[in-house]
């Protein structure tokens, strides 16, 4: 967490933007440790995704980095179907924290996942090109946790 | 000057298509663009000598309109190389209208090409460097298709939207390309046919989708004032209104309420004209949900009752409203951006020069470019001398 210290009161706020971490870095950093990242704006308390610089709803420059819960719900879903292997779902999951992504649900059979399904985001470390946020149906997860 | 001063200020004086289908093998994009533009400006009386304005997007060439203008030996004095996806075109035609009205030009050239079939064959779409950090990439959608299969399945689940009814797209695209000689699947198709092909990305099938073809395209742009001087019979443009709120599908904020709300309110306006004084629609369809969509957000209909609204042969050739009259990107031809063919196809109907698909009377038309994923949206509305 990069919290504001005694160094950032004392950069001049149009700098803090560009002098702080990379976006995307911090966020492959935090994915890495297991925690699904997500920003907040320190003005407007949007929760912003993807990452970046500028807050999308109101312009400021301020965003702190968040975990969020995962806990969230399917908005949409499509099933691909690849010739050679198996059906797996694309799906856009809206987190309870109020951003959305695109991820994939596991561990349920593709046809499935309705609109509508409650899942609980995690971090896959070894997706196929490096860790990734993937969603199981929040039931099996919390059975799982409570395990 | 307001938008209100646009209208009518500009006119669409020649309008081309390259070869199209597949014709690329030996060929380049910037070929078909190039005999599209020659094809255009012959037909409007006009040679590259005239042209001082130049708009141009092709994809994967990031000077695209520097490739064009040396290829044409075209000089212009305003360039715009505006690329906002399969929807750039219709963003050029208004453009070209604001140039002209300022001044800065007074000869418009839009031009497209496209081997996209041709390269698909042949390793040729080598792509760039991302621009930004890819959030959905890890996901394995199949782009674009997952993009539009994923508006789909939010279209049912809220409105009960049936794929038997995106159906009814595809089947009324290729009763309209069975009229068109120029047009790249001219097969009888049901229903059955749409429901029964491969599912590629639920709930759309092979058949929801597009084809993919070579193909160019140009459409010639001049005052309203020169137009008059010149040999084909003026379509003016009489509203355009452009918007975009997203890139990324996952960044869309309502994925059954697309920016073409706003596009075509915009469009409307500065043509003092809605809905109910359009004669026919040309619209981008790169997937059958486009159609649907569109047809709601362009206000043809209610957010929820496009699947109703297409359904019956109302948007065939013989129904109450002609969309797509060529045959769409479904049938007809989709060189990987389609946004130039609506245009096309407006002005020859306007004109009454579209042949066994002409429809009588036509005065008004809507043409409607979509490009990204469900991103970008600009309207224009057409219209023939009667409609000043």
């Amino acid at each position: 967490m990069t919290a504001p210290g005694s160094e950032a009161a004392v950069t001049p706020r149009h700098e803090a933007a560009v002098t702080g971490s990379a976006p995307h870095r911090e966020y492959l950093d935090r994915l890495a440790a297991g925690s699904v990242p997500f920003q907040t704006c320190d003005g407007c308390l949007t929760a912003v995704f993807p990452p970046r610089v500028i807050c999308p709803a109101c312009g400021a420059t301020e965003l702190r980095w968040s975990e969020s819960s995962g806990l969230g719900t399917v908005y949409s879903t499509s099933v691909i179907a690849p010739r050679d292997a198996d059906p797996y779902p694309v799906v856009l999951v809206d987190l309870d924290e109020g951003f959305r992504m695109m991820s994939t649900v596991v561990e349920t059979p593709a046809a499935d996942v309705p609109i509508g399904m409650r899942v609980r985001a995690h971090v896959e470390q070894d997706g196929p090109s490096g860790p990734r946020v993937v969603c199981t149906a929040a039931e099996a997860a919390e059975g799982e946790d409570a395990s | 000057m307001s938008p209100r001063d646009l209208r009518g200020a500009a006119a669409i004086v020649g309008v081309a298509e390259s070869d199209l289908g597949e014709v690329g093998q030996d060929r380049y994009a910037i070929e078909l663009a190039a005999q599209a533009a020659g094809t255009a400006l012959a037909e409007a009386g006009l040679t590259t000598r005239d042209v001082d304005g130049l708009f141009c997007a092709i994809a994967g060439r990031g000077m695209a309109p520097l490739d064009v203008g040396e290829y044409l030996g075209v000089r212009p004095r305003y360039t715009d190389g505006t690329m906002v996806g399969g929807s750039s075109f219709v963003s050029h035609l208004h453009h070209a209208a604001l140039a002209i009205a300022a001044g800065a030009c007074d000869v418009a050239l839009i031009v497209y090409g496209s081997t996209a079939r041709s390269d698909s064959g042949r390793g040729r779409l080598a792509m760039g460097p991302p621009e930004l950090p890819s959030y959905e990439a890890a996901y394995r959608p199949r782009p674009p298709i997952t993009g539009y299969a994923l508006a789909t399945a939010r279209h049912m689940h809220q409105y009960g939207t049936t794929r038997a009814q995106l159906a009814e797209v595809a089947v009324a695209a290729r009763q309209w390309a069975r009229l068109n000689p120029k047009a790249f699947a001219r097969d009888p198709l049901t229903v059955e046919d749409v429901l029964a092909a491969r599912m590629v990305s639920s709930p759309l099938s092979t058949l929801d989708c597009c084809l993919v073809t070579d193909g160019g395209g140009a459409v010639v742009v001049t005052s309203a004032a020169r137009a008059a001087d010149l040999p084909r019979p003026p379509v003016y443009l009489l509203g355009a209104g452009e918007a975009h709120w997203h890139r990324a599908i996952s960044q869309m904020p309502d994925l059954t309420v697309t920016a073409a709300t706003e596009s075509s309110a915009r469009a409307y306006a500065m043509a003092g004209l809605g809905p109910e004084d359009v004669d026919m629609v040309q619209l981008y369809d790169a997937f059958t949900i486009n159609t649907i969509l569109f047809l709601e957000d362009l206000g043809f209909c209610k957010k929820g009752e496009g699947g109703d609204f297409v359904s019956g042969g109302r948007i065939a050739p013989g129904g109450e409203l002609p969309v797509n009259t060529n045959g769409g990107g479904l049938s007809y031809c989709h060189p990987g951006m389609y946004g130039i063919f609506p245009l096309i196809e407006a002005t020859r109907q306007i004109r009454g020069e579209a042949g066994e698909r002409q429809r009588p009377g036509v005065s008004v038309a809507v043409a409607h470019g979509n490009g990204g994923q469900l991103s970008s949206q600009v309207t224009a509305i057409l219209g023939g001398r009667d409609t000043l």
